[in-house]
């Protein structure tokens, strides 16, 4: 399973994956909403599509589904081209975005709808309905109207209406958008444990990035119609491989400066505000580097940070507390805004705006892009 | 001590408000509607024994049961207004399910601008219309000899189908407006849902978009079948003496015979048809008056 450059990859094995998609294309008249985008998905794999709001995300998705054709391209599911099957005939089932539950009906027939579409009868029916409730926790709700649920509920309800299909790929849209913060935490961990006790392939997507994250076995980052990168979070989070990724993935400083040359310990930058710094990265002239904030070594001296080729001194202009997720904003000479991650663990956990502080990072946490 | 606690005056103050604002719907209803119906039964039951002098009795409605060309008129009226209503339904539904979700939204005024200018011209005129299209020497009766599908002049005009047609046609528009209106608030998802689900054309159709239009449906055939019933000009016109429909017997009593108990009678029969009709649509489709007014 590695990766070649731009979600390209070299050894495509779509007959033993259950979902393939080959140069898929979809323009709507002159706009190209989706872009040669290729990837596969193994069987039981929760791989999430993440990209920004409009980068085409639920138009890849729809066509998935059936809703849309591709202008060109082939899309397979477990090795099957689908492009002549109907919606209503793929064995993929989708979680809309909106849920899309039927509200005149109650959760049983809901869920027992596409058990009634497939012929299944009755008792069998019954019996499944019953068993797919009682595994999302929603043990004797058959007869509550939809319309009476809790989100945190019609979610589980819109999953067991997929999931009861025993479908081949799951589709997820943004499932979790509608639900307010302290249920998205809960339902984050809750889908990835029903992925894992189902044994299903997910194909899920967001603009949430810690959603993609925190559940996926794989992601793929979009942006205007195109795949970035695809890869493990920790892939993405540690070794973007452009400029949007790096951004888009996890908190960073962003910076823009240009090239003076290669330096021993990597490739030297001088920011527009005049710092220079060592980074890792290619490109010559102008540039933008990321930086994540915990990746800034903080000291009260800046002489602890003697190993670090890049390190500088300044003083704390605002402590943002958040618990572990503390943050000081640094103001020094040459850096326009610099974000680091507060340790609240160290000696520096009750430091106060106005106090002088060193801080320092190794060339390789300096991601360089071309600009 | 005369003052009203703040409470209490806020709430004869709602009331007060509340009266004003529904006193012109009174009056109207009053003035308009309750006060002629209750001038209708009372002289529906008055009989005239001699001359000008007129004395209480069932003589106006036994009149209707005896003399067959009454109820059968009466039967007929009511059996072709919910045949009316019927085909009203099924050839709007699809129409009006384009209009609410497969229409851009260009195209979508327009549509409905199309349904609506048939009424901008009268019932009359649009009756005559028709009239010109059907009739032996009419605008069909020439194509179809034009294509060689008939030898000689043909009639359209004068019979049941005419009728129905006419009535159907000046019915489309008040099905189309609350069906179109149930199902713009369907979620397009949902019908997507349906698909993704597994389920056929007629499934998702049967499942999800009539319940979900029900309301619309019932609204729009409440309304369609009521006109259709009160209807005087299109089966005059377009059913000729084979037309009998029964606002032509009320009209003739009250008219030509000047018969004005037997014609209140009558009048009073057809709103107790409409008033049964509608209860019992209402009941077989389980829907609740006041919801569907609601909805609609
Ligand atoms: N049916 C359509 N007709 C025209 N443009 C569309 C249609 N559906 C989506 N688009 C356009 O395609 C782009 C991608 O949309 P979408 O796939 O919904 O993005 P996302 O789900 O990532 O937010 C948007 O610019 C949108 O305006
Ligand atoms: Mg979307």
């Amino acid at each position: 399973m590695t990766l070649v450059g731009n979600g390209v990859r070299g050894d495509f094995m779509s007959d033993s994956a259950d979902l393939a998609l080959l140069s898929v294309v979809k323009e709507f008249g002159a706009h190209r909403a989706v872009d040669s985008v290729t990837f596969d998905v193994a069987p039981g794999e929760f791989f999430s599509i993440l990209g920004p709001s409009g980068c085409g995300k639920t138009t890849l998705m729809r066509m998935i589904a059936g809703f849309e054709h591709p202008t060109s391209g082939d899309i397979r599911i477990r090795g099957k081209s689908m492009l002549a099957v109907p919606a209503n005939k793929r064995p993929v089932n989708m979680v809309f975005q909106s849920l899309a539950l039927f509200p005149m009906m109650s959760v049983g027939e809901n869920v027992g709808y596409g058990l009634a579409c497939a012929g299944v009868d009755k008792i069998e029916a019954g019996q499944r309905i019953t068993r797919i409730l009682d595994r999302v926790g929603l043990a004797g709700f058959e007869d509550r109207p939809v319309t009476k649920l809790s989100g945190g509920q019609r979610q589980r309800v819109a999953i067991a209406r997929c999931l009861v299909l025993e479908p081949t790929l799951v589709l997820l849209d943004e499932p979790l958008g509608a639900l307010d913060l302290k249920l998205r935490e809960h339902m984050k961990l809750e889908l990835k444990q029903l992925q894992a006790a189902f044994n299903t392939t997910f194909l899920y997507i967001t603009h949430d990035q810690s959603e993609a994250l925190v559940m996926s076995d794989r992601v793929a980052v979009m942006n205007k119609g195109r795949f970035e990168q695809v890869g493990s979070p920790r892939e993405l989070y540690h070794n973007p491989l452009t400029s949007f990724v790096a951004g888009f993935v996890g908190d960073a400083n962003v910076w823009n400066g240009s090239t003076f040359g290669a330096q021993a310990t990597g490739l030297g930058i001088k920011l527009s505000t005049g710092a220079a710094l060592v980074g890792a990265g290619s490109g010559s002239g102008a540039v933008s580097a990321y930086l994540r904030p915990e990746a800034i070594a903080l000291a009260a001296v800046p002489g602890e940070l003697s190993s670090l080729p890049n390190r500088f001194a300044g003083t704390v202009s605002t402590v943002l507390f958040d618990g572990a997720a503390s943050t000081l904003v640094i103001k020094a000479e040459g850096f326009p805004h610099l974000r680091a991650t507060l340790p609240q663990a160290g000696p520096l956990a009750g430091i106060m705006a106005g106090a002088p502080i060193g801080f320092g990072f190794a060339p390789e946490a300096l991601k360089i892009f071309p600009a | 001590m005369t003052a009203l606690p703040s409470s209490e005056r806020s709430l004869f103050a709602e009331k007060l408000g509340l009266f004003l604002l529904l006193a012109p719907a009174v009056l109207w209803l009053g003035v308009l509607v309750i006060l002629p119906h209750v001038e209708i039964a009372v002289l529906s039951f008055s009989e005239r024994i001699a001359p000008r002098v007129y004395a209480f009795g069932f003589g106006n409605y036994l009149e209707f049961l005896g003399e067959p060309i009454y109820w059968r008129t009466f039967a007929r009226t009511a059996f072709l207004s919910i045949l009316v209503t019927l085909i009203t339904l099924v050839i709007s539904f699809p129409v009006a399910l384009y209009i609410a979700k497969f229409a851009s939204g260009k195209s979508k005024p327009l549509l409905f601008l199309m349904c609506l200018i048939p009424f901008w011209a009268s019932e009359l005129v649009r009756t005559l219309g028709w009239m010109m299209m059907l009739r032996e020497t009419g605008v069909l009766s020439f194509l179809l000899q034009k294509a060689g599908l008939a030898s000689g002049p043909v009639e359209m005009l004068y019979n049941d189908a005419s009728v129905v047609l006419g009535l159907v046609y000046g019915g489309m528009l008040f099905m189309i407006v609350p069906l179109t209106n149930a199902l713009e608030s369907l979620e397009t998802a949902q019908i997507e849902a349906g698909y993704d689900l597994g389920g056929s054309h007629l499934t998702v159709l049967r499942r999800i978009i009539i319940p979900h239009a029900m309301p619309g449906i019932v609204a729009g055939s409440i309304v369609v079948f009521m006109l259709t019933v009160g209807n005087f000009v299109t089966p005059v016109m377009l059913g000729g003496k084979n037309g009998l429909w029964f606002t032509e017997q009320i009209y003739s009593q009250f008219i030509t015979r000047f018969n004005w108990p037997q014609g209140s009678a009558f009048g009073f029969m057809l709103l107790l048809l409409s008033t049964v009709i509608v209860w019992l649509g209402l009941r077989l489709t389980g829907q609740g008056f006041a919801e569907t007014l609601r909805k609609a």
